[in-house]
């Protein structure tokens, strides 16, 4: 990229700015904001929306400044009364053919369409006519559309592009055009992952998760539910957004405090399950390389991950983990493990896990999640961290004044700073690791930190490492894309031979996942949420007492009182799972 | 079109991979041109084909289903034995041509674009045949009909209904 500057004049203001620059950014730089509606950085830059026009001194006609680049000298304005009347007529346009049922609508106060009409002091819709015809589609367990909602600005599909899914696209032309899969089928029957990252683009309502808060609501008040919840590390990273506070703001005590308050009966850290999960899985490992199996392994800890590749690469569904995720397992040992302890019947458990994660909903209501034995499902109801922001509001607590708290302390209470990581890209081979490099040294080993498979600017990440003599190569990709490069490598042989890979399905990994908090793209111009977010991850990790999964004191007693050992039989039967190879457009979608 | 009726499913799978093979390598780019040539071997593009094609250029269904919904001449329906083009060009639609049109879905329990189940007639709406002296126009394959009423339309669709 080139580092020549020029210098261009907005609005009376000269700045010197890259000239690779747009004049979207150079206004930023400038410190002027040009409104933008279909622009989302470094996913989709457009200029199909027509929000951001301005004049340029000499033009014809009105520029996207999203997509026109600056040149020397130039001269744009970008509040002229030209500009500020074609920008109004534009957005009323768009909710012409927008169904205005904002009250009822799940992006209420949080929508970008809704900033912009209140920005430009809409008060009426000049243009009244048809509509484009709608779909609303509720059938899968993570993703809802309502296309009447949509105004077609293309974020979703270029998210889902990003992925490299491509479930997504335009469909029909002119008045007629919708976004959907192919053949406007159900989001239940498409090839899609679930990552929920069409639904973090959406400006509006048209895309977000099926709800569950009802349900949960529903089973806090049954008092013949005993209601556990469990909390994944990520959600701590985030879920301070939804409370005004900065982005990268660690909120994990006042995040334990408000679920106390809301009313479930015990409260646990998902990290117990990441903990337990690095156990099964690093044993795994270990048994893998020992014996002759299948490698490279492949963690299993991101269900976007498995669809994806259920879909796009059964022939590597024998070089994932058999772990199940670690919010499954924790669910299964509260429906075993704890329930005995605490003379509890499983079937009046109902168990809560609060996600950073859409593809966590139809993974917890798949057929192997379900422990025949017992009669109980693993996990009763997934929420995402957006969900229970709003469930914290409605028991009217004052979010940011609640002291620190943290998880029950009993039985699954504990976890290390390996866990916390989980929730960041790198972070689970890191956490794995800490752990498999101590039991091949035989040493409480000082030098835990592998920096090599951390951070987000590159999508795949390589170590090759030399544990007690043995050479371990291992790799690290990001994003449902990184992925299909990693294993197009490995199908080809281009790549090494690694014995140990971790894939998470989002970009970032959990931290910027489906389920998170939405963050308008404006803000996302100027910083990259992923970094800012795992900074949280890392920093709790350095405060924690023990950061190694294998010093958890409660695992370790879960193990001697109950499990056995890792990958026993016990294990194996709660802890473990199988994958499915998944049909692309079966003909059975077109139904008869 | 006839030619197309006497390929076994077998040649058409071999004529389609055949295209592909020839473009090999480029992708999406090439994706307008297989779709066309597709379209050939097999006078529409039904689901199996899409993922045909979809897989051989390394594109996905649904954008491979978003080009074909985009432009009107590649068609999700096989045609009948007798497609019945209806001009709805601005002179026809203006003489009523929208009239003749839901007359015709209604005889033959199809709409636009689609083909009855005995694969014997489809329905295409189109835009200006060049017959504007006749509006409003319609056509059964190199058949015309013009300056039509909607009740003279079952006996015009009598004569290919025996045919």
């Amino acid at each position: 990229m080139s580092m020549n500057k020029v210098k261009v004049t907005i609005d009376g203001v000269t700045v010197s700015v890259p000239a690779s620059y747009t004049i979207l950014e150079a206004a930023r730089a400038a410190g002027i904001m040009i409104p933008t509606l279909c622009y989302m950085k470094g996913i989709n830059e457009v200029g199909a929306c027509r929000v951001c026009l301005v004049e340029v001194v000499g033009g014809r006609s009105l520029a996207a400044s999203c997509v026109s680049p600056v040149t020397e000298g130039m001269v744009v304005k970008t509040n002229t009364p030209r500009v500020r009347a074609t920008r109004k007529s534009t957005l009323e346009m768009i909710l012409s053919d927008h169904n205005r049922d904002c009250l009822a609508c799940i992006r209420n106060g949080n929508c970008e369409l809704q900033d912009l009409s209140e920005l430009y002091g809409i008060r009426k819709i000049s243009f009244e006519g048809a509509k484009s015809p709608t779909r609303y589609d509720d059938l899968s367990d993570s993703i809802v559309r309502d296309s009447s909602k949509c105004i077609l600005c293309g974020r979703c599909v270029a998210a889902c592009k990003k992925q490299d899914v491509n479930v997504l696209s335009f469909i029909n032309r002119g008045f007629n055009t919708a976004i959907g899969p192919a053949y406007d089928i159900s989001m239940a029957d498409a090839p899609c992952t679930y990552c929920g990252q069409c639904i973090i683009a959406c400006p509006v309502g048209a895309l977000h998760e099926k709800e569950d808060s009802e349900r949960v609501w529903a089973a806090i008040q049954d008092p013949n539910k005993h209601v556990v919840v469990q909390v994944a590390p990520a959600v701590r990273a985030a879920l301070g957004e939804e409370f005004g506070q900065p982005i990268g703001t660690r909120v994990t005590g006042k995040m334990f405090a408000a679920l106390r308050r809301m009313g479930f009966d015990k409260i646990y850290d998902t990290n117990f399950g990441a903990d337990l999960t690095i156990l099964e899985e690093g044993t795994e490992l270990l048994n893998r390389i020992k014996n002759g199996g299948k490698l490279p392994m492949i963690t299993s800890c991101s269900p976007g991950w498995i669809r994806f590749a259920e879909f796009y690469y059964p022939e590597f569904l024998d070089n994932l983990s058999t772990c199940k995720s670690p919010h499954q397992m924790e669910g299964a040992i509260i429906k075993s493990y704890y329930a005995e302890r605490k003379g509890i019947d499983p079937k009046d458990i109902f168990t809560v896990s609060i996600m950073p994660c859409t593809s966590k909903k139809p993974e917890a209501t798949r057929d192997e999640m379900f422990n025949p034995a017992l009669g109980v499902r693993d996990v009763d109801a997934v929420l995402t961290t957006r969900e229970i922001a709003r469930m914290i509001k409605q028991t009217g607590i004052d979010f940011n004044k609640l002291p620190d708290e943290g998880p029950d302390q009993d039985l699954i209470g504990e976890y290390t700073g390996a866990a916390v990581i989980f929730g960041a890209t790198g972070g689970v081979m890191e956490a794995a690791l800490r752990t498999v490099a101590d039991i091949l040294e035989h040493k409480d080993l000082l030098d835990i930190e592998y920096t090599a498979v951390r951070g987000v600017d590159a999508l795949i990440k390589e170590a090759e490492l030399e544990i007690a003599g043995i050479k371990l190569r291992v790799a690290v990709a990001h994003s449902t894309a990184a992925a299909r490069k990693l294993l197009d490598a490995i199908r080809e042989g281009t790549a090494p031979q690694y014995h140990f890979i971790e894939i998470m399905g989002c970009s970032g990994g959990c931290v910027c996942g489906g389920g998170q908090p939405q963050v308008h793209a404006q803000v996302l111009m100027d910083i990259d949420l992923r970094a800012e977010r795992a900074k949280a991850l890392y920093e709790e990790d350095l405060l924690m007492p023990e950061r190694k999964s294998h010093k958890n004191a409660d695992l370790d007693a879960l193990y001697k009182d109950f499990l056995g050992e890792p990958n026993s039989h016990l294990a194996h039967e709660l802890l473990h799972t199988h994958y499915q190879q998944r049909e692309i457009y079966p003909d059975s979608i077109m139904g008869e | 079109m006839g030619s197309t009726k006497t390929k076994t499913h077998d040649e058409q799978v071999t004529l389609l991979e055949q295209v592909i093979a020839k473009y090999q390598g480029q992708g999406r780019k090439a994706l307008m041109q297989v779709l066309q040539e597709a379209q050939a071997i097999y006078g529409y593009l039904p689901l199996d084909v899409q993922r045909t094609v979809a897989d051989g250029l390394g594109v996905s269904v649904a954008e491979v289903y978003g080009v074909i919904t985009f432009y009107s001449f590649f068609s999700l329906n096989p045609k009948g034995a007798f497609e019945v083009s209806v001009c709805l060009g601005t002179a026809c639609y203006v003489k009523g041509s929208q009239a003749i049109l839901e007359k015709i879905e209604e005889e033959l329990h199809i709409k636009a674009g689609e083909c009855t189940p005995d694969g014997k007639f489809s329905i295409n709406a189109c835009r200006c045949i060049g017959a504007c002296g006749l509006a409003p126009v319609i056509m059964v394959n190199e058949d015309v009909y013009g300056r039509l009423t909607p009740d003279q339309i079952p006996a015009i669709l009598a004569k290919y209904k025996e045919a």
